[in-house]
């Protein structure tokens, strides 16, 4: 579903991403690791094209993301994502923040787009939380909404990067509870995190990345017991 | 001194209605001004944002062109010009209607759309970045983005900024009368020509314009603090 090719990424003189292939199955659950500045979330951001890639291919179900004839708009919609600082629009309320998207780019009516609302505030959880503006909510509650802006558009895909690093830990898990429905009702996932419980729970695989590689990536179990290389050693003897 | 002041004949009978008749050709031309140069002013700002080359530098050039130019030159310049510039069928159409609040309008809008565009612009640079990151992630386009997320945040924060932009063109509206204009100020020397009680005439003048001022600012930010309350960063 989605083939990345070795792709390589250049901030001016800085060369971030240098060279990553993977292939990403439907329904998969990849959970991205490895220390700050490694390019994590440089690489995700270049899934949905928040970053462009200068050599290299991403494939999303087929269509070439960089390719000048795909629709930007269209392929986003198809790749939900949630940030670590929530992004929610402060100036419209929770069931406002998740229905722009639907009725605005997909021009779903109001009545449907706020059905899907309601359905996708009470699987995350907060269906009482509608008419709030998200100042309003914990961090916790706002990164819950976050997730159900970002799957209203029906994604095939939903990436996120450090959905759990701005929070307080008391709320860290009411996030990530949400985060493991979501992967065992089989959407495609692609999360950073440094949540190596979340990782070995329900990650199907876990990269590391580090100078803009991936080093290694595996299963959880072969990841923990067996890591190849000395970094991930060294990174997850500080993490765990 | 033994001026004996006469406010009742401003106040009353013909020259009465010229300040009414003045007063409301003031609210229609700064109105009509107000509208369209936020219009115009969002567009150029918005199209400056596109990070197309080419725009950029057009905005850029037709916002520091406009803004620093006299805005009685810009007046006399459509005033004179349009029919040397604009096509003869246009021209015709104007003269037939109103060429002079057509031209009036048009300077005003142009001149304030300049001072508009920068304030917004300001404005829209204030927003975190991460807000049209996010729309655009969800799928929607630039425009829709701008129109839905990151304007209408933009817009609050330079309320202030407008609302003395809005009274600037207010007052700069005057200047209309040079080119024929019927508007308060050309009514007020209308008065004092006709009577000599241009004292007077310009006191109400001054008053009526002091008026409309409080109204606009009182009116925007009541609008405004309703809006404010709702939301919190
Ligand atoms: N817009 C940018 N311009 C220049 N350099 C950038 C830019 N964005 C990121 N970088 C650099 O690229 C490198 C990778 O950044 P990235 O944010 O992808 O790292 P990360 O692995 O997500 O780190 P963290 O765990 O701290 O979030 C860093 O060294 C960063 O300074
Ligand atoms: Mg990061």
């Amino acid at each position: 579903m989605i083939k990345i090719e070795n792709i390589h990424k250049w901030y001016g003189d800085f060369h971030v991403l240098q060279g990553i292939s993977e292939h990403i199955n439907s329904g998969e659950v990849v959970v991205i690791c490895g220390p700050s500045g490694s390019g994590k979330s440089t690489f995700i951001r270049c899934i949905n094209r928040l970053e462009d890639i200068q050599q290299g291919k991403i494939i999303v179900e087929g269509k070439d993301i960089n390719s000048p004839e795909t629709d930007i708009n269209q392929l986003r919609a198809e790749v939900g994502m949630v940030f670590q600082q929530f992004n929610l629009y402060p100036h419209i309320t929770v069931l406002k923040n998740i229905t722009l998207a639907p009725m605005k780019a997909k021009k779903i009516p109001k009545k449907e787009a706020e059905k899907i609302a309601y359905e996708l505030l009470e699987r995350v959880g907060i269906h009482e939380q509608a008419h709030k503006y998200p100042a309003e909510l914990s961090g916790g509650q706002q990164q819950r909404v976050a997730i159900a802006r970002g799957l209203a558009m029906r994604p095939k895909v939903m990436l996120f990067d450090e959905p759990t690093s701005a929070l307080d830990p008391e709320m860290i898990n009411e996030v990530l509870n949400v985060m493991k429905d979501l992967a065992r009702e089989g959407i495609t996932m692609i999360v950073v995190t440094h949540e190596m419980g979340f990782a070995r729970e329900v990650a199907d695989r876990i990269f590391f990345m580090d100078y803009g590689k991936i080093l290694e990536g595996g299963t959880p179990e072969h990841f923990f017991k067996n890591p190849q290389h000395e970094r991930t050693k060294l990174f997850l003897k500080e993490i765990l | 001194m033994n001026y004996e002041f006469n406010w009742m004949l401003v106040l009353t009978g013909e020259y009465r209605d010229w300040i009414i008749k003045g007063l409301i050709i003031t609210l229609k031309i700064s109105g009509l001004s107000i509208v369209l140069s936020m219009l115009l002013g969002t567009i150029i700002t918005t199209l400056r944002m596109t990070r197309i080359k080419i725009l950029e530098w057009i905005t850029i050039s037709y916002i520091e062109f406009f803004r620093n130019t006299p805005l009685l030159i810009q007046l006399f310049f459509w005033y004179f010009g349009s029919y040397v510039v604009l096509p003869e069928v246009i021209n015709q159409w104007l003269y037939a209607h109103n060429y002079e609040f057509a031209v009036g309008v048009v300077s005003l809008t142009i001149y304030t759309s300049a001072f508009i565009a920068e304030e917004i612009r300001a404005g829209i640079l204030s927003i975190p970045k991460e807000q049209m990151e996010a729309s655009r992630a969800t799928g929607l386009s630039f425009i829709q983005a701008m129109s839905y997320v990151v304007l209408p945040q933009a817009f609050r924060i330079v309320i202030p900024t407008l609302i003395s932009q809005f009274l600037n063109l207010l007052k700069n509206s005057s200047l209309a009368m040079t080119i024929g204009v019927m508007e308060l100020t050309y009514m007020a020397r209308q008065i004092e020509s006709y009577s000599f009680r241009g004292f007077e005439a310009f006191t109400v003048v001054t008053l009526l314009y002091i008026a409309i001022s409080l109204i606009i600012s009182l009116g925007i930010n009541i609008y405004n603090k309703k809006f404010l309350r709702m939301i919190k960063y």
